[in-house]
């Protein structure tokens, strides 16, 4: 137990701190998800076959390639990429992107492929009706989009969300490989400097353990939230 | 675009494919049975044997492939009296120590889909079958059994695929897999893109053929 004290005798704050870190990385990756899905849901369901191809291999490619691979893409190719289009800009010193975006973004990328699966779902299992009825009624654009689809949208892509989001959170443990102090990474630290690594990645199993549990109570808020009326 | 890279290092990447394939092939089968081991302790009646199947899945499901990994790679090791048993043979093998990892992990999510299937089966397929005097045993293995693995094969074809990615944590364990030596490739070359191409390419191409072998599977068992 005094492994866990909190101050420079155990590794409870440093601990504590990579959890906070894991949440902070786990939410960013699924807003930034949220923002692939936001493009890539509506070429989806586009009537033009290039667009529908291009949101297709893009869903294709992350979720038949394992993300190690992709974090691995970023890691390794994300400085060469930022000083690529920097250079084009005439800036030409060396450039070092915080670990903390590479892993977001590589996580996000990963997680919007899911997310937009889910969406594409959601959108399409609407009654016809529904669309017609928001026409009928005269709303513009915006307000059938979100008066009337987007709210029935969600109802529906809120318990296959959940599923997004437990995946997400657990994928953010591999970005412990770029160095990004997160659980996995301060378990491994710790770990180390301990020579006890058994309790170190039992605890971080229970802090895992304690996110998802604690997520989904809060899901399943939302969820009922979202379903009144039905 | 490096061409030459790509293609030399194409072999390579080959040849590490079929580590991978090996660790997918052994874990998956151990999975399969750890899976209707734990889906059967699941229909019991009994709280304390269906409670303890509940909290294995449940663990294995909500924590990271990775950690469980490393609780078993470097966790295990540290326990002395583990060290002189015949169980240290397997357990000092990176190799062994991932695949253990990945069956109890897939054996984990398997167990939920093969529960699942044994609860969607209707009554009346088993009441038929005891209603023509054949006895429980031959109603489980001939009647309740072929139906759940019908029912689940979409579900398990995800879940095969899944465990083909997460194979690829087998490298941060040392094992040359298909992702050990991609990442070997990028860190001594720095040409990222290029060698995820190629390696990506691979794994897209087992996860097509998975695809359709599951999809053959399922037309060939399908009711009708």
């Amino acid at each position: 137990m005094e492994l866990l004290a909190f101050g420079d005798t155990g590794w409870g704050d440093e601990l504590f701190r990579a959890t906070l870190m894991t949440i902070a990385v786990s939410i960013t990756a699924m807003i930034i998800g949220f923002l692939f899905a936001l493009i890539f849901t509506p070429l989806k369901l586009s009537k033009n076959k290039f667009l529908n191809f291009i949101a297709n291999s893009y869903t294709t490619i992350i979720r038949g390639v394992p993300e190690l691979l992709v974090i691995y893409l970023f890691f390794f190719g994300g400085t060469g990429a930022v000083m690529f289009v920097a250079s084009i800009f005439g800036y030409n010193e060396y450039i070092e992107i915080n670990a903390f975006i590479t892993g977001a973004f590589a996580i996000g990328i990963i997680s919007g492929a899911y997310s937009t699966e889910v969406f594409r779902g959601a959108i399409q299992s609407i009654d016809k009706g529904q669309f017609e009825a928001a026409n009928v009624l005269g709303l513009n654009k915006f307000g059938k989009f979100f008066k009337i689809i987007l709210p029935q949208t969600l109802r529906l892509a809120i318990p296959n969300l959940s599923n997004v989001w437990q995946i997400t959170l657990k994928d953010t443990s591999l970005i412990s490989v770029t160095g990004l102090v997160e659980i996995m990474r301060q378990s491994y630290i710790a770990a180390g400097s301990t020579r006890d690594p058994l309790f170190f990645y039992s605890f971080a199993a229970v802090l895992y353990l304690l996110l998802t549990f604690v997520s989904m109570k809060l899901i399943n808020r939302l969820e009922v939230k979202y379903s009144r009326g039905y | 675009m490096d061409l030459e890279l790509m293609i030399n290092s194409l072999p390579k990447l080959l040849n590490a494919a079929v580590i991978t394939l090996k660790l997918l092939s052994v874990s998956l089968i151990i999975g399969l049975f750890i899976g209707l081991f734990f889906a059967i302790l699941r229909l019991n009646k009994n709280i304390f044997i269906n409670r303890f199947a509940y909290g294995y899945s449940y663990v294995f499901r909500g924590t990271p492939l990775l950690v469980q990994i490393f609780i078993i790679y470097f966790g295990l090791g540290q326990i002395e009296h583990l060290r002189s048993t015949v169980l240290w043979v397997i357990l000092k093998e990176p190799y062994w120590c991932a695949i253990i990892a990945f069956a109890l992990n897939t054996g984990a999510y398997t167990s939920e889909i093969l529960r699942s299937a044994f609860q969607t089966i209707k009554p009346g397929i088993i009441e038929a079958g005891k209603s023509l005097g054949i006895s429980n045993k031959v109603i489980f293995y001939k009647i309740q059994i072929p139906i759940a693995i019908r029912q689940s094969l979409p579900a398990y074809g995800n879940e095969i695929i899944l465990m083909m990615k997460g194979t690829s944590l087998a490298s941060t364990v040392t094992i040359m897999d298909l992702t050990g030596v991609a990442k070997y490739i990028i860190s001594t070359t720095f040409k990222p893109i290029e060698v995820f191409i190629v390696a990506g390419g691979i794994y897209l191409f087992m996860t097509f053929i998975i695809h359709n072998v599951i999809k053959f599977l399922e037309k060939k068992y399908s009711f009708n």
